[in-house]
């Protein structure tokens, strides 16, 4: 089938590329747009790798069609930081060494964000059951939720 | 293994009568609405269809609705995380807020749709990689041969095929007696659970009574069981983001500490979601109890046909049952 025009915000910068509809939002956003921070670690929705925001709302990229994201706002890794300062949840990741090979980094950082969105002030539990779709080989989680507690009260402190 | 998907014509179509037009025109058309189990077959290649219709931008089938008998209608593309936050939802039938709320991932529950985990094909695992089995029009059954892994079969009414329903929403959907409401090539319909989801041995090659070119519009479900008392539990492998190894709905009115009406259906046990009747039978009139649940463990599984490996499947499902009799104290 032809390709399809696709016109999109990425991280807040209007973005156009040319889509084969078989193509997925993650396939677009690497080859396409040239942000290669989300990555693809199972291509079926079970490792979170390729976790990002789309209008808001966080997403597996690699099930999402990249047609389905025109006139819409993706966010990825990518816009996280503000320029070279990092968002609290990347220094805490570092701080706690809440990753080794990095892979599914990104994945977490993202879904991380999106809870504390929603839940400034999350249980562990919650926490472990919000990032149960992000799956990590390296660091057996616990780094992972003591960062994400870790920032979420800096981020609360900074907001008070 | 998973691979690029194959090549296919993708419409999006803005409304029910242009989606119904695009189903007529092409016989293998597939409607994709959050595409969580559809994408999943096509990058697996098993599944191949040359035209995908994306239900997704026709706003019919959107949102939540109050009906005027104290319940709900929601459309089928109501995502599962829209299902398990409404305050309407949670107010009226809790087992279906909290059987969404079970689902996969919050990544998947944000996308996936109520429709689509209903109309979700089976997770045998033979099946999805693609094994020419029954399911798959074949003449074998690859998940039931002295070596096959079937742990996560069926215990009752296999007919060739011993794959099980996947979905946690059916079962809370079955328990609260919804109706399924889909618009067909000539008229719209509306089924009970009981029609809408089907065994193989009614038909081999799908899950539900979905035929060709008809689009589920969205699921009601009366006000029958509205504020009731309402339980659902899931056991899977992992305690979050993974498919039932059995789950389990109830609704119940109590009078007078005895128990007044119940409705009771358990997942992942047979292709359908299955209608606990005997212990429904039993527990009527009853005091819930430590002596109920004795009962209710005897009857819960009864006619159960294991398999080599699932036959854990039976004690599960009969400590499920007295929980959530015990719910009920
Ligand atoms: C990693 C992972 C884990 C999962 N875990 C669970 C779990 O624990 N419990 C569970 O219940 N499910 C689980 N699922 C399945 C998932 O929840 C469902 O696949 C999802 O809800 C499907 O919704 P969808 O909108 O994405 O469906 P789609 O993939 O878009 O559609 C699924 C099927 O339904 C048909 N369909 C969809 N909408 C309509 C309609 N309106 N009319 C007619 N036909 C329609 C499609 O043609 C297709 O055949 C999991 C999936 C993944 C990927
Ligand atoms: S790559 Fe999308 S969930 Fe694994
Ligand atoms: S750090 Fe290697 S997979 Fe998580």
């Amino acid at each position: 089938m032809s390709k399809v025009h696709v016109t999109t915000t990425v991280n807040g910068d209007a973005v156009e590329f040319l889509a084969d509809p078989r193509e997925t939002l993650l396939d677009c956003l690497r080859d396409h747009v040239g942000l290669t921070g989300t990555k693809e670690g199972c291509g079926t929705g079970d490792c979170g790798a390729c976790s990002v925001e789309m209008e808001g709302v966080l997403v597996c990229s690699c099930l999402v069609l990249g047609v389905e994201a025109n006139g819409k706002r993706v966010d990825t890794i990518e816009g996280m930081s503000d320029g070279h300062d990092l968002h609290p949840l990347q220094r805490k990741f570092i701080e706690h060494a809440a990753l080794q090979c990095g892979f599914c980094t990104p994945g977490f950082l993202v879904a991380a964000k999106a809870l504390l969105a929603r839940s400034p002030d999350p249980t562990e539990e919650e926490v472990r059951y919000w990032l149960a779709g992000n799956l990590c080989r390296c660091t057996g989680y616990d780094k992972i939720v003591r960062a994400v507690m870790d920032a979420a009260a800096e981020m609360r402190q900074e907001a008070a | 293994m998973t691979d690029v998907m194959h090549n296919f014509e993708l419409y999006q179509p803005a409304s029910l009568a242009d989606a119904q037009e695009l189903l007529g025109d092409h016989d293998d058309a597939w409607i994709i609405a959050g595409g969580k189990d559809s994408l999943d077959w096509f990058k697996h290649r098993v599944k191949q269809p040359s035209v995908l219709v994306d239900i997704a931008a026709i706003p019919e089938l959107h949102g939540i609705r109050e009906e005027a008998d104290g319940g709900l209608y929601i459309g089928a593309m109501t995502t599962l995380t829209e299902v398990a936050e409404s305050d309407l939802v949670n107010a009226r039938f809790p087992a279906l807020a909290m059987a969404a709320s079970k689902v996969a991932s919050p990544q998947i529950r944000n996308a996936g749709t109520l429709g689509g985990n209903v109309a979700q094909d089976t997770r045998c695992t033979y099946y999805r990689d693609g094994f020419p089995c029954y399911r798959a029009g074949g003449n074998t059954c690859y998940a039931n041969t002295p070596t096959a892994m079937n742990r996560e079969h069926t215990l009752f009414e296999a007919s060739r095929c011993v794959a099980v329903t996947p979905s946690d929403t059916g079962v809370a959907l079955a328990a609260l007696g919804a109706t399924f409401h889909i618009q067909g090539r000539r008229r719209d319909r509306e089924v009970s659970a009981d029609e809408f989801f089907i065994g193989p041995d009614v038909d081999i090659e799908r899950m539900t009574s979905l035929e060709h070119r008809d689009i589920l519009l969205g699921i009601r479900v009366p006000g029958t069981w509205a504020g009731a008392h309402q339980y659902f539990e899931k056991v899977a492998d992992r305690n979050a983001w993974d498919f039932a190894l059995v789950n389990i709905a109830m609704a119940a009115r109590m009078e007078g500490g005895a128990i007044a009406e119940v409705s009771m259906v358990c997942g992942a046990v047979q292709c359908t979601p299955r209608r606990l009747t005997d212990v429904e039978s039993l527990i009527v009139g009853e005091t819930p109890g430590e002596e109920l649940e004795t009962l209710v463990k005897r009857v819960a599984s009864s006619g159960a046909k294991p398999l080599n490996y699932n036959h854990f499947k039976i004690p599960l499902m009969e400590n499920l049952a007295a929980r959530a009799v015990r719910s009920l104290v």
